[in-house]
């Protein structure tokens, strides 16, 4: 009796997530029927937004995209190769540099936006750029890249490490010619959610990034990316919303892939990186 | 992972490269989120014309006076004309626009006159009273701070904003509009040009008059709307060459269009 | 561990580089404190403690925080409640009663995680909102938002839990078949307990996200400065206050949203201290 209640509330339970969830996106695919298309790819944006496709769009978002990763990939798996190779886990140091990322992951996007519109845009002179959007977003993604790469290296097998010993491996070599391959699957995960991260946020680039549509010529230039150029059709411009529609099908189709490539990667879903 | 270390160094040469390359010659426009739309498509076409490049940006028209202050501008945009204390500013008119007080469509009010509006923006007027929403509870729609849409209508209605007690606080005109648009009780003003282009289009809302005047743009053109507004691009000091450039572009009598596209009056008419 | 000078030179060059990408990670946070600080230090000093007030006039130098940070928290609380209930149950469901269905569902729900909060929003704001118009006026609301941000949360602290529970030792299912336990007393005397203190740090996290969450929440919410009367009434949060009118701020109003943004991360780290202490862990 218990086990049928129970499973008749588990299935409720169910419905009650993800039927939501499968209206909205019904809802987003019906709304932009009649703009999506191979040319909406690859057209540029006409009409503020009005007409035209996204083309502009995704060379921006992709730009930003690189760029936070170059910064973010390097500085992450020195960090993370600090934590887990030169800090003992229950060191002092170790401790609260871990607390330090913890803390990092929990600042609130926005908090990144306005420092990074101070300080790159503003106190480096950066303006609203490509480059400003791309660091202040490398920011953000970077207690998580560094987290993930740490969790691949620690996952390393003990008997490496005991065989690096015994055979007085340098360091340099150790680092490049195991560690890295052994964990270079989970520091691909952790890549790739960096990525997913990223091209979700809106709150960080509308203050450093900015919204101009055409596209860019060199780092320097303001570019807007998908989840911007989103808000910004559907909150304000006149006849925007079936492109804000399209944009959004687009920006969770490139989500979507992202998380297949995830699993490709692990060849299991990526519950665990995740936590 | 060899491969990956030479990838990833050649692609930081890559942007470095890219990075140096930076065009000198791009006018920056910033400020009202109003005008913000019309000048992305006026700068799109000045650029094919003359390959000069414009950046537009949205935010508030304060913030459009505030970087050309600052020189983070070259011109601003600002959805009212020039208080007393910014005479410091250059003001060059470019168009016309008012605010439209708009209801849902399905609402049988078809006036208000502007007591009754003060009253219903004050909370004193809790409820509508007539027709099918009689007795229901209305829902105030209110512009967030620092847009000039907000200050012009507290001006217009002798408010302060600490008197206005509303039940809905918006950020954007198309946010305003799909407020009142998703609620049958909600009351709220929006650009004139923004509302009559969504009513045209579907949306479910509707434009109420303003004494006795309906929201249109041929009493706009007439100087009879009372709620009108100038829309300005603002510049400080002396103005470059490409500067008065594009301000001459942006009111030729030819881009016309683009203005009436977004239900705005270009200067000339 | 060797000791430094013995190494080679790529070994010691390493080491520095390591240690200065450590440097690196810690900097930022301390430098986002300090720009924050900087820009909003003679404001505090001058106004710090108006921003305890309750009214948010920048246009008259008021500029009363508490409302928003109230608002803050409650539209997360609920959004816990709301959210945290549902991910654990049906973590549970799908390990102990479902364990075919876990596997497709624990998939759609990463996909969930991934839609971004401008998506949420959207929706929120174009359906949910006039629903819940229709039954209690105007909609827009503490409720809408925590709906919506319930929603945006139930992925990962499902897939938190679905963690927890698979870390318990197996042994104590067999103990319960054993004991010929019915799976739900079994879930509710022995599984679930073991694993709460993992469930609640995770748990907590998620609350962590749902007070940082901003687009979302500017949608939904209504974004009125007050002090809420019930779940239907709107209120403004502290991120959504920063991203409506941060582009439109001049002077004193400017400072004061880099001081909410201090706020902001002053009400994180009290929360984040919270989480450690509940999974027991230390941090120096």
């Amino acid at each position: 009796m218990a086990d049928r209640v129970a499973w008749l509330a588990g299935w409720m339970l169910l419905a009650l997530v993800m039927v939501p969830v499968a209206l909205m996106v019904t809802a987003l695919w019906q709304q932009s029927a009649d703009v999506l298309s191979v040319g909406f790819l690859l057209e540029d944006p006409g009409r503020a937004g009005r007409s035209g496709g996204i083309a502009a769009l995704l060379i921006s978002t992709g730009w930003i995209l690189a760029l936070c990763l170059l910064v973010a990939v390097p500085v992450g798996l020195g960090c993370a190769l600090y934590l887990s190779e030169s800090l003992p886990a229950d060191s002092r140091r170790a401790q609260w540099l871990g607390g330090v990322l913890d803390m990092l992951a929990a600042v609130p996007s926005i908090v990144y936006g306005l420092f990074g519109y101070q300080f790159f845009a503003i106190t480096l002179g950066l303006g609203f750029s490509i480059l400003s959007g791309a660091l202040a977003l490398s920011l953000m993604v970077l207690p998580l890249m560094i987290r993930s790469a740490e969790q691949a290296m620690r996952a390393v097998p003990m008997g490496y490490r005991q065989a690096r010993d015994a055979l007085a491996l340098s360091r340099w070599g150790w680092v490049r010619r195991i560690l890295l391959p052994c964990a270079a699957p989970g520091i691909a995960v952790g890549i790739i959610l960096s990525a997913g991260r990223a091209l979700a946020e809106t709150a960080v680039l509308l203050f450093t990034a900015g919204y101009v549509l055409r596209r860019p010529d060199s780092l320097f230039d303001s570019g807007r990316t998908l989840s911007v150029h989103i808000y910004d059709l559907a909150m304000n411009v006149p006849g925007g919303m079936p492109r804000a529609a399209a944009t959004a099908v687009v920006l969770v189709a490139l989500l979507v892939a992202l998380n297949l490539l995830v699993r490709r990667v692990l060849r299991q879903p990526m519950t665990e990186a995740l936590v | 992972m060899q491969f990956g270390l030479r990838w990833l160094g050649g692609a930081v040469i890559v942007l470095f490269l890219v990075g140096c390359g930076e065009s000198g010659s791009t006018l920056t426009v910033t400020g009202s989120s109003t005008i913000a739309p019309l000048m992305a498509e006026l700068a799109e076409r000045y650029e094919t014309e003359t390959g000069i490049q414009v950046d537009v940006q949205s935010g508030g028209s304060g913030r459009g006076m505030g970087d050309v202050r600052q020189g983070l501008a070259d011109l601003g945009m600002v959805s009212r004309a020039l208080k007393a204390d910014e005479q410091d500013l250059d003001g060059h008119l470019i168009g016309r626009d008012g605010i439209a007080i708009i209801v849902h469509r399905d609402n049988p009010v078809r006036a208000l006159n502007d007591d009754q509006i003060r009253a219903i923006y004050t909370g004193k007027m809790q409820r509508w009273d007539a027709g099918s929403t009689e007795g229901r509870p209305i829902t105030v729609v209110h512009k967030a701070q620092g847009r000039s849409t907000q200050e012009l209508f507290l001006a217009y209605f002798q408010l302060e904003n600490s008197q206005v007690q509303p039940d809905r606080v918006i950020g954007e005109n198309q946010q305003g509009i799909k407020a009142v648009a998703g609620d049958p009780f909600a009351i709220g003003y929006v650009s004139i040009g923004t509302a009559i282009y969504e009513a045209d289009n579907g949306t479910a809302i509707r434009l109420l008059p303003l004494e006795g005047k309906p929201a249109s743009l041929a009493v706009l053109a007439q100087g009879g709307y009372p709620l009108a507004r100038e829309l300005n691009l603002v510049t400080h000091g002396e103005m470059s060459q490409p500067v008065a450039d594009f301000l001459a572009f942006v009111t030729r009598t030819d881009m016309a269009d683009v203005y009436h596209d977004y239900y705005f009056l270009p200067a000339a008419e | 561990m060797i000791t430094t000078s013995s190494l080679p030179l790529s070994d010691r060059l390493l080491t520095l580089v390591l240690r200065l990408c450590g440097v690196l990670a810690a900097l930022v946070l301390g430098g986002i404190v300090v720009v924050l600080l900087v820009q909003a230090l003679p404001f505090l000093i001058n106004e710090g403690a108006g921003i305890w007030q309750s009214t948010w006039q920048p246009g008259q130098g008021e500029y009363g925080m508490a409302p928003m940070i109230a608002g803050s928290l409650f539209v997360s609380v609920l959004a816990l409640l709301l959210a945290a209930p549902v991910a654990v149950l049906l973590a549970a469901w799908l390990r102990y009663f479902a364990p075919r269905l876990r596997r497709p569902v624990l998939a759609g729900v990463e996909l969930m995680a991934g839609i971004p909060s401008v998506v949420y929003g959207l929706w929120g704001m174009l359906v949910l909102v006039p629903w819940i118009n229709q039954w209690v006026p105007p909609g827009a609301s503490w409720l809408a938002g925590s709906l919506v941000l319930g929603l945006m949360i139930v992925p990962l602290a499902l897939l938190v839990t679905d963690a927890a529970l698979g870390q318990l030792p197996l042994r104590y299912q067999r103990a319960g078949e054993a004991l010929a336990l019915s799976r739900v007393g079994m879930l509710r005397r022995v599984l679930l307990p073991r694993a709460a203190p993992g469930i609640v740090g995770g748990v907590v996290l998620q609350f962590g996200r749902a007070l940082g969450e901003t687009m979302a929440v500017l949608m939904v919410c209504g974004n009125v400065v007050q002090w809420p009367d019930s779940v239907f009434a709107p209120v403004r949060t502290l991120t959504a206050n920063i991203a409506l009118e941060m582009a439109y701020a001049t002077d004193d109003h400017r400072v004061a949203l880099f001081a909410s943004g201090l706020l902001l991360i002053a009400v994180t780290g009290l929360l984040l201290m919270a989480s450690w202490r509940l999974r027991g862990v230390s941090h120096g």
